[in-house]
């Protein structure tokens, strides 16, 4: 547990010392500049349009510094070969990943935290809290992906696409299953039958992300304890399922 | 971060002068240049709703309202301010449409149909706007009204169009709840009157105060004294 621990304050350290959060503050800032133009350009429906958008900028925002901070990070790692001092050391490779994890976990609550306090000046503080709780789900996610990603790619380019890859698909899957079920396209052709199944697998393989971090709760206040239920559930599966694939993929390398 | 940078005089001066040439090639490049594009740009089709449901990502209250941004400022491109007649409203009617399927809780979109694009000096423009509010306000009568209230008002004043104007004033007596306020429910009498319907307002007030709905005693006093105004008129 010390292990993790440590390794979870060194990625915390690391976030500081590479001005991760003045990258966060950068964007509040800017976040802060869109709300005055919004505010500037609406007719009615001001505070709806500048909470929807702004959450829209932040979240984006989030998903982005967050992945290419661990990426960046993990790939550092690898370049420098501390990965393979610390594999040197009395560490099991499991506790090296968690610790690391956590550490990204810390990073991220840090991140939804600030860009939820953004929003209160627009929004009730429980749909706020809702949101923000929300986005760090999200953002375990999306670390954890970034964590299997890089260690089986080792390059920026490749695993940052396909973290980008990955979170397009998991937001658009229903409209994508939705558009596929359509009564207009029901083709019973072989190639069609197997794109639809192709379509159902990655539905149900891909964590529904559409539920996750919803602009709704923002403009309508609509944001309950079921749809908070639903996530960490869903939130807990999917990163169990990815941090073991990680520690699948870092127990078979030759490091 | 702290390190120590050398002195400019280390960088060879080719590298200077490289760096000031380049610099002022790219500003003659760019006075050089044809300007801008003025060519105004048509308002196209929306796409399908199942397209911008997947690019919206999961988001569609966030992708109604950045469309809605997008579509207010149409009228102003590269710096010219376009009259609504430049408009393509067929086009446009179809894009709020689309916006309220994306986010049907929005208002904004009835609000620059009813208040804004109605506006136009063009009245089968104006009537388009008025239509589209109108079998708009069938969905959620309940939020919707006002929107349908003003455009009755539109096709009264601007229009003079008193059928059309009865038109929408029934549909909000037709699908009344108890939010809406006494004045909305009761345009329709008024304008009966202005049509010279001086009978049909009767039967219509008269029914009202038959129904045994109404509770607010100003109300219904209200309404017994426009039965004797109009009953008196039509003596």
């Amino acid at each position: 547990m010390k292990q993790i621990l440590t390794l979870a304050r060194l990625v915390t350290l690391e976030a500081l010392r590479t001005r991760f959060f003045a990258v966060i503050i950068i964007l509040l800032i800017l976040g802060f500049g869109l709300s005055l133009f919004i505010g500037q350009i609406t007719l009615i429906e001001t505070v709806n349009y500048q909470s929807s958008v702004i959450a829209a900028f932040l979240r984006l925002s989030a998903i982005y510094v967050v992945s290419l901070f661990v990426i960046t990070s993990m790939v550092h790692e690898f370049n420098n070969h501390s990965i393979y001092l610390w594999l040197s050391l009395p560490l099991q490779r499991s506790h090296y990943l968690i610790g690391k994890f956590s550490g990204f976990a810390l990073v991220a609550l840090v991140t939804s935290i600030l860009f939820g306090i953004a929003l209160l000046n627009y929004v009730p503080y429980m749909q706020v809290a809702l949101w923000s709780l929300s986005l760090f789900c999200e953002l375990l996610i999306i670390t954890a992906v970034s964590l299997l990603c890089v260690l089986t790619f080792h390059q920026i380019v490749q695993a940052f696409s396909m973290v980008l890859g990955f979170y397009i698909l998991a937001r658009s899957i229903i409209a994508i299953q939705l558009m596929a079920q359509s009564s207009l396209l029901n083709s019973q052709s072989w190639i069609d039958q197997f794109i639809n199944s192709l379509i159902e697998l990655l539905a149900m393989l891909l964590p529904n992300l559409e539920n996750f971090t919803q602009s709704g709760w923002l403009v309508y206040h609509i944001g309950n304890f079921n749809n908070l239920v639903e996530i960490l559930l869903q939130t807990t599966i999917y990163t169990i399922l990815l941090i073991s694939m990680s520690l699948f993929d870092l127990y078979r390398k030759n490091l | 971060m702290n390190e120590q940078q050398r002195s400019v005089q280390n960088i060879p001066k080719i590298i200077i002068m490289l760096l000031i040439l380049s610099l002022g090639g790219q500003i003659i490049w760019s006075y050089q240049l044809p300007p801008p594009n003025t060519k105004i740009q048509k308002l196209a089709s929306p796409p399908q709703s199942g397209l911008l449901h997947i690019f919206s990502f999961g988001d569609t209250i966030v992708s109604a309202k950045l469309l809605m941004l997008w579509l207010q400022a149409f009228d102003i491109q590269t710096g010219q301010f376009l009259s609504y007649q430049q408009l393509d409203y067929n086009k446009l009617q179809q894009w709020l449409e689309q916006i309220l399927l994306l986010d049907p809780n929005s208002q904004y979109p009835l609000l620059v149909a009813s208040h804004l694009y109605s506006s136009v000096p063009n009245p089968e423009k104006q009537y388009l706007m008025l239509e589209f509010v109108y079998h708009q306000f069938f969905i959620d009568p309940s939020t919707r009204w006002p929107w349908l209230a003003h455009v009755t008002v539109v096709a009264k004043h601007k229009l003079k169009n008193l059928p059309l104007a009865l038109k929408y004033a029934q549909a909000i007596s037709a699908n009344a709840t108890p939010s809406m306020p006494r004045w909305a429910k009761e345009m329709q009498i008024f304008i009966l009157e202005d049509m010279g319907e001086l009978e049909r307002a009767r039967l219509i007030v008269g029914g009202m105060l038959a129904s045994g709905q109404l509770t607010d005693p100003k109300e219904i006093k209200f309404l017994n004294e426009k039965l004797l105004a109009l009953e008196k008129q039509i003596e």
